[in-house]
């Protein structure tokens, strides 16, 4: 029984958080019209493409796997989901080494797009999925150089405890291991896959990359991937540098770190892939490289 | 169901197929000044992922070969809007022997906007237009090329083939 209601809680769960994702996308693209001068969509307007995308008939198909692609990719971001401590509420799952576990589940969802993608063997989604690929070399090690100072400090690799240790407000992570935060926040935006960093995704150079053959419902599946993943990978910095709290405070983090991802993707123009790797593995790496610095200095 | 009707008028994604001159206008359209995104109108990268073609001028035999086929990888329902006198009637290229006159011969047409070129004004209008005749169900151009399908295929073909012909002379 109490499996079962904790099934149903999930489901809940997930649609929450797709939906808020859909309407984080649709406040950033008017927060970037603004920024541009325009006046810009309603803040519904993601879940309206998704709706529309749902709604169309008669997709091009090329194969099995290229159908299950979207489904492997969402299933990716709907299982880390389950591993991601949303405010102080206890994940779904949670055990010692789970933030291990989360990495690798975040990992699952391009792979999922890439061999979906991989099927249509368009060239520009070949290269799409060369850079997406190339791309995750650079901002993973970034990633986890940013969160392994946290869990040499709290002596825990469960996302659950660290997040708990940490306290409210002037507890934050944040203010001891800014460095490591910066380095993470430099992560979030190739995470995200935004400018500076929207190699995998460049509309106007590789007519979209790995999502160049995708239509209808199957581009619907990727919109929903999309969306919780913009909340699984804010959550992510949110939960391990800016502290525990309910879900209101949780909602209120993320908005915040989405924000300033997206301000920064409107005014910076495009690194060239070699160009976001290199820059990848020199500045962000060495801050979050000095960031274990704290640890013999603050504790 | 009214949901996804209504979904569907509020957010069109387009390609516009660059020929001609019209392709001038949509920088404008899609930036500060008119500013589309307002009607949920973004412009996307492939014919795949879109519902609303637009073609942006005259098109010669050549290109009309490459608009059937951006149009008919397209998934349903999808929209056309024609830009400029060039598409209906032929326009300045009237006794060009290589440009097709009537673009409604080769694939249906939900809108045409006049004018040479129209201003962005104009596509503005028309995109509310078409998004009116989504609301009201009259947009069913695609409809109209699945259910003719022969009859449009006979006249692509016949117009191939012209250029064919004219080649070997």
């Amino acid at each position: 029984m109490a499996i079962i209601i904790k099934i149903l809680e999930y489901i809940l769960i997930a649609f929450g958080v797709a939906i808020l994702g859909l309407i984080y996308g649709g406040i950033g693209r008017k927060i970037t019209a603004r920024i541009q001068n325009r006046y810009g969509p309603p803040f519904y307007q993601n879940i309206l493409d998704v709706l529309k995308l749902f709604g169309k008939r008669n997709e091009a198909s090329h194969g099995v796997m290229f159908d299950l692609g979207p489904v492997i990719a969402l299933t990716g971001i709907l299982t880390s989901l389950m591993f991601l401590p949303l405010g102080s509420s206890t994940p779904l799952i949670s055990f010692e080494g789970d933030i291990f576990v989360l990495f690798y589940l975040l990992v699952v969802s391009p792979l999922g797009m890439a061999l979906g993608a991989g099927e249509g063997a368009n060239p520009n989604a070949t290269i799409g999925i060369a850079r997406g690929l190339t791309m995750m070399l650079g901002y993973e090690l970034v990633l986890f150089v940013s969160i392994i100072p946290l869990m040499i400090h709290y002596d825990t690799a469960s996302f659950y405890k660290l997040v708990q240790m940490q306290g409210t407000f002037p507890n934050w992570n944040f203010f001891p291991f800014f460095l490591s935060a910066f380095a993470g926040l430099i992560a979030l935006q190739g995470m995200m896959g935004l400018q500076p960093f929207d190699v995998v995704v460049a509309p106007h150079e590789i007519a979209s990359g790995p999502m160049v053959e995708y239509s209808g419902r199957f581009l619907g599946l990727l919109q929903l991937w999309h969306a919780i993943a913009v909340i699984v990978e804010t959550g992510i910095i949110a939960d391990a540098f800016l502290g525990n709290g309910g879900a209101g405070w949780f909602i209120l983090k993320t908005f915040s770190l989405f924000m300033i991802v997206i301000m920064v993707a409107a005014i910076f123009p495009r690194f060239r892939i070699g160009q976001a790797v290199k820059f990848y593995w020199k500045y962000p790496l060495i801050i979050g490289l000095l960031g274990f610095l704290v640890l013999f200095i603050w504790r | 169901m009214g949901l996804f009707k209504f979904s569907r008028s509020r957010s069109l994604w387009m390609m516009h197929f660059c020929t001609g001159c019209g392709a001038i206008e949509m920088p404008p359209t899609m930036t500060s000044r008119y500013d589309m995104e307002r009607f949920g109108i973004i412009p996307m990268a492939t014919p795949r992922q879109s519902d609303l073609l637009l073609v942006t001028g005259y098109l010669t035999v050549k290109t009309l070969k490459r608009v059937v086929r951006s149009y008919e990888q397209m998934a349903e329902p999808k929209y056309v809007i024609a830009f400029g006198s060039c598409t209906m009637r032929g326009g300045m290229y009237w006794d060009s022997y290589n440009t097709v006159k009537e673009l409604d011969l080769y694939i249906p047409v939900d809108i045409y906007i006049n004018g040479c070129m129209p201003r962005p004004e104009a596509i503005i209008d028309a995109f509310i237009k078409l998004r009116d005749m989504i609301d009201k169900g009259e947009a069913n151009a695609w409809k109209n090329y699945r259910d003719n399908l022969d009859w449009y295929k006979q006249n692509q073909a016949k117009v191939f083939d012209i250029n064919k012909w004219s080649a070997k002379i």
